[in-house]
């Protein structure tokens, strides 16, 4: 059944809800506290229990996997309930945020990912890991 | 004849949501493919257009909910609201393999960590450097620099204002696009070109959609390394950023 796709994610998402507010409770804010994050671990697990026992139903996954095909949609009805007109005059901090932002990144890569990579020694433990799996 | 559209219009907004947003992504779409060449993500486009339309809205209302202030497009409030934003975020989640998730490893992790704080220093102390010091939107627009789904999540849960929520999700949707249009461009100087590399580049950028058509237009063969790490990306900064960041934030600087 479809519906205990969808069922599943909507519990998911209420208990991340639950936990988020009370952990934000917990923690002295009036503000939900990583609620989504909370509800996304959930989902995991529950789709990790779930394989282990037996197979997952297709059509359990395809009530999950509708929804989450419909994220980039429902970010752009997201997108045009914002307050632009407010925020255009705002425009420089979009501007040097967003562009300071992927400049820093981008040197965070060079650095990170040089210095991590002694060139001959990861080559064999990557195939390595390709090799194992199916 | 005008009473039955407006009793359509009244009783069934969020089908007229799901047919406008579809026209949308249709339109940018072919935009994408025909006039960028696939360069440019059509759902980047797609959002600068709900963007646009959101201004257009705003400009003709005078309200503060952009096109969903339009009678005809109250929908879009229901369809882009937060429950069932949040319902479909969480969805993103059910993919991830945590198998493959291991290969990724200590620097696919620390990528990830290291990725979500560079932006969002940033992010924040542009935002502190144009007036907005208080810790909800320095947070808030740190969270945007992280990406356009980090932005709001963190924004709806501090309670930030509207108008720093758009600059929030326009500073991400801006780094999302920079990310799709510069990481060809700079590939070679930053050693992007072994899959080890590919997921540091995807830790540290984080935009999913971002760093899947940038590395698609460096070298399709890295598509699902950065994939594998930018899929945990918006999962960890919307656990951090509302809560770690936030307080750590709030501490330092004192409101």
């Amino acid at each position: 059944m479809t519906i205990y796709g969808v069922a599943l994610l909507a519990v998911c998402t209420l208990l991340g809800a639950y936990f988020g507010d009370l952990l934000g409770a917990a923690l002295g804010v009036k503000a939900n506290v990583g609620g989504v994050g909370i509800a996304m671990v959930l989902l995991v697990s529950a789709r990790l229990l779930m394989t282990r026992r037996g197979d997952l139903p297709s059509d359990v996954r395809l009530g999950v996997i509708f929804w989450s095909m419909m994220y980039i949609p429902i970010v752009v009805a997201m997108a045009a309930q914002q307050n632009v007109v407010a925020a255009v005059k705002g425009g420089p901090v979009v501007f040097l945020a967003g562009t300071l932002s992927v400049v820093v990144s981008f040197f965070g890569v060079a650095i990170l990912g040089r210095a991590k990579t002694p060139p001959p020694e990861p080559n064999p433990m990557r195939d390595q890991n390709e090799s194992e799996r199916p | 004849m005008t009473g039955i559209a407006e009793k359509v219009i009244a009783g069934q907004g969020l089908l007229i949501a799901f047919a406008v947003v579809g026209l949308v992504m249709l339109v940018s779409n072919f935009m994408a493919h025909r006039l960028t060449a696939g360069r440019i993500h059509g759902s980047a486009i797609a959002i600068v257009i709900g963007l646009a339309l959101a201004w257009v809205g705003g400009e003709a209302t005078g309200g503060s909910k952009g096109l969903a202030d339009v009678t005809l497009f109250s929908g879009i409030g229901l369809m882009g609201g937060a429950m069932l934003r949040d319902f479909a975020i969480v969805a993103t989640a059910f993919e991830v393999d945590v198998a493959e998730a291991r290969k990724a490893g200590l620097v696919g992790a620390a990528s990830i960590l290291v990725g979500i704080l560079l932006p969002f220093i940033v992010g924040a102390a542009t935002a502190y450097a144009f007036g907005y010091s208080d810790a909800v939107s320095m947070t808030t627009i740190g969270a945007g620099a992280v990406t356009y789904i980090v932005g709001p999540v963190t924004g709806a849960a501090l309670g930030a204002s509207s108008d720093v929520m758009a600059l929030s999700i326009g500073t991400g949707v801006l780094k999302s696009v920079l990310v799709m249009i510069a990481t060809p461009l700079v590939a070679r100087l930053i050693g992007l070109d072994n899959p080890r590399s590919a997921m540091v580049f995807g830790g540290m950028m984080g935009t999913t959609s971002g760093v899947t058509a940038g590395l698609a237009a460096t070298d399709p063969a890295l598509v699902p390394y950065g994939a594998l790490t930018s899929t945990f990306y918006t999962g960890v900064g919307c656990l951090v950023v509302p809560s770690l960041f936030y307080f750590t934030l709030r501490t330092m600087i004192g409101s």
